[in-house]
């Protein structure tokens, strides 16, 4: 439990420093609303498009491909994420952990073969 | 100290996942859910977990979270309609709902009256990650070995589900494009005046 | 943190310590990068055979304050159709992720907001965050352009996210740990145990430090990645509809996280705030003259770097879409990839032998040379670092050293 306190401790700074992130961000909102004028006018607030009006919504259907970029990116984080307390097991020289890291980047690689063959990384 | 902040996080935690729920504005959902993970991601420090803690953050805001909102903004759904079917799902809701309340009521239970466990976020090592890194490729090879195939068929099954083959697009062939020769592109013609090709 | 508990005499003495380092600190940057930004602008104009800003305080040096000063006084417009708390979020989420990043960063020996075990994890968190700010603001904007530049920029930082991954994990491996101090610290020496240039590891080091420089570039959507705010085909992308200091705040985030990635660079590969060469006789120094040369030092290789995207920005035209997302997908990765298995194999088969040499002394497999063990074998004294009367596996390795 000793442990835990020290490493909460260590943790503080981190949340001051956010709050004080925040407070500066908030400052600059306030003292634009404080000291901007304010003179808002259909014109000015209507959304850009090249000096039309808008003629729809602006949100509109696009590609799924987007989608599977940020899925295959999700898988790839995974992936980045059971390296990063892996490289204690290979600092210490420890070749069953290889190995079986080595499997995992292989079975994965497979997989990334597939997508090379498929298209999947190419963008048309 | 430690008692007042992990109060403090889980009554955020609990409240930011009813207002996930109550939220009229899918994209606010997804905020809120936002605010959940990173409060868990507290509760997570407090415990000494930092490594499960930032994994949280990274895996979970930086990358689920994204995929959510990217969805819930960018998707073209009447929201409104979707709502229409509520009730519809209410039984069913309703019945998992309370399915998940009973699980939590059991592990609180035996958590309470069980003796209880106390918890180590890092037996035997200097840190959370070191402890982890201990046991994971090694003494749960199998499992380690599983997650990997639940990846390569979450990216198989993203790809069979969403890419569609279109013949019709040009692609560039960046090989082809570089490896032309001056030969194949250029023919120099000795035009004389008046005469044309 | 400790020490500055006994330093405050108490909690809420320590904690107002912290925030008086903290606030010091954040100045400090934020003037830093006020003179980093007029600093960008006379590079830029400098290739371009102009004079760039020069009219506000000797040579513009103070253009930077004026500018904000000019933001903060203009209207703040709002869009009609705009989704006006996510509009406004979106830039306060991106200023608040650039800044707190900072917090784990080591300036100079012992000169770290918070000196976490996980930093590297942490920095690795807050960048992957800041594609946040900009999917918002172009969602919430509700107008074409902001929604065309966020859709890019989402597809374009998460692809780029995984290559960084990778080369991340490729310095820790050589390092073995994820604390960023202890990063600089195995770089100590001179410029030869960089990471970027030590041997034999400098021909699969080298090129990750390109990739990861380049990646800092998407990743901070500068030229020649900067397509979410392609002025010509998305007019400024995600920040058409944005005005005022909401629109200071994108910019200010922007160039904080631009430094930050610079000070990466120099932490992960370029020594962070070691001398090139070892300087004879300045161990006898005092500590906070020291720790302040180290600042400098610190200081001058993230400006260079700095100066580096500033050249790339100035040179480099930019990239189509379809090659960005080549570059990213089919080469960066697979590279970083393969780099990852190099030297994973590298370092393990080297620190194999010593590591099967422990454990046929660790007769009962605990992991710890304890007393019985002990006696079979012939140690310097010292090798018990942390004096708990046993040898764990990293101290039996450091044995040499000591």
């Amino acid at each position: 439990m000793e442990d835990a306190q020290t490493l909460v401790v260590e943790y503080l700074p981190v949340v001051i420093f956010l709050g004080l992130a925040i407070a500066i961000s908030l400052l600059f909102l306030v003292a634009s609303s404080l000291l901007a004028p304010r003179k808002p006018d259909p014109e000015k607030l209507s959304a850009y498009e090249c000096g039309f009006n808008a003629f729809d919504d602006a949100r509109m259907k696009f590609d799924v491909r987007f989608y599977l970029v940020s899925i295959l990116f999700i898988i790839f984080d995974l992936e980045v994420a059971f390296l990063f307390p892996w490289v204690f097991q290979v600092a210490e020289g420890n070749l069953p952990a290889f190995w079986s890291m080595m499997g995992f980047l292989g079975v994965l690689t497979i997989g990334f073969v597939y997508e090379w063959r498929r298209g999947a990384l190419e963008w048309q | 100290m430690a008692l007042i902040a992990f109060y403090i996080l889980s009554t955020i935690v609990v409240l930011s996942a009813l207002f996930v729920v109550a939220a009229r504005n899918p994209v606010h959902s997804v905020l809120w859910l936002i605010l959940a993970f990173f409060t868990s991601a507290g509760l997570l420090v407090l415990i000494g977990a930092e490594f499960l803690a930032m994994l949280l953050v990274v895996v979970y805001v930086g990358a689920v979270a994204v995929l959510f909102l990217f969805v819930v903004m960018m998707l073209d759904i009447d929201f409104a309609e979707l709502k229409q079917g509520f009730q519809n799902y209410l039984v069913v809701g309703v019945l998992v709902a309370l399915a998940l309340l009973a699980e939590i009521g059991i592990v609180a239970a035996a958590a309470t009256f069980g003796g209880g466990t106390t918890f180590n976020a890092n037996p035997g090592a200097a840190t959370n990650a070191e402890a982890l890194s201990r046991v994971l490729y090694t003494d749960y090879l199998l499992l380690f070995q599983m997650s990997g195939i639940v990846l390569l068929v979450a990216m198989i099954g993203a790809i069979v589900l969403t890419l569609r083959a279109r013949p019709t697009v040009k692609r560039q062939n960046i090989a082809q494009q570089t490896g032309r020769k001056r030969k194949d592109a250029v023919e120099l013609k000795d035009v004389r005046p008046g005469q044309g090709i | 943190m400790e020490n500055l508990f006994q330093w405050g005499g108490g909690m809420w003495g320590g904690i107002g310590l912290a925030v008086l380092q903290i606030v010091t600190f954040v100045v400090i940057l934020l003037v830093l990068i006020a003179f980093l930004l007029l600093f960008d602008r006379k590079v830029w104009a400098a290739v371009q055979l102009r004079k760039g800003p020069n009219v506000v305080g000797p040579f513009g040096l103070l253009q930077s304050f004026a500018d904000l000063i000019k933001f903060v006084l203009k209207e703040v417009i709002i869009p009609a159709g705009a989704n006006k708390t996510v509009f406004l979020l979106a830039p306060v989420i991106t200023l608040t992720l650039a800044l707190v990043g900072w917090a784990v960063i080591p300036v100079a020996p012992g000169w770290v907001i918070s000196n976490l075990n996980v930093g590297v994890l942490y920095l690795f968190a807050v960048s992957s965050l800041g594609v946040y700010g900009i999917i918002m603001g172009g969602w919430a904007s509700n107008s074409k352009y902001p929604f065309l530049g966020g859709l890019r920029s989402a597809a374009q930082m998460v692809s780029y996210e995984v290559s960084i991954g990778f080369v991340i994990v490729t310095v820790l491996l050589l390092v073995g740990s994820l604390n960023l101090s202890d990063v600089v610290e195995n770089q100590a020496g001179g410029i030869w145990n960089w990471h970027a240039f030590a041997f034999p590891t400098i021909f699969v080091m080298f090129p990750m430090f390109v990739i990861f420089f380049i990646s800092a570039l998407a990743e901070t959507n500068r030229p020649p990645f900067d397509l979410p705010e392609a002025e010509s085909e998305l007019v400024a992308g995600y920040q058409v509809e944005y005005s005022s200091s909401p629109y200071l705040m994108f910019m200010i985030g922007e160039y904080v996280s631009i430094v930050l990635m610079c000070s990466m660079l120099t932490i992960l590969f370029f020594g962070g705030w070691h001398m090139p060469l070892p300087i004879p006789g300045v161990d006898g120094l005092p500590e906070w003259l020291l720790s302040l040369g180290g600042l400098l030092v610190f200081i001058v290789k993230t400006t260079f770097f700095f100066f580096l995207f500033a050249m790339v920005k100035a040179i480099v035209p930019r990239y189509r879409y379809d090659q960005l997302m080549r570059l990213g997908w089919k080469i960066f990765l697979p590279t970083s990839l393969v780099a990852v298995v190099i030297v994973s194999a590298y370092v393990t088969f080297q620190n194999a032998s010593g590591r099967q040499e422990f454990d046929r002394l660790d007769a009962d497999s605990s992991g710890y040379l304890e007393a019985p063990e002990l006696a079979a074998v012939i140690l310097p004294s010292g090798v018990d670092t942390d004096n708990d009367g046993k040898v764990s596996l990293a101290e039996y390795r450091d044995r040499a050293r000591s």
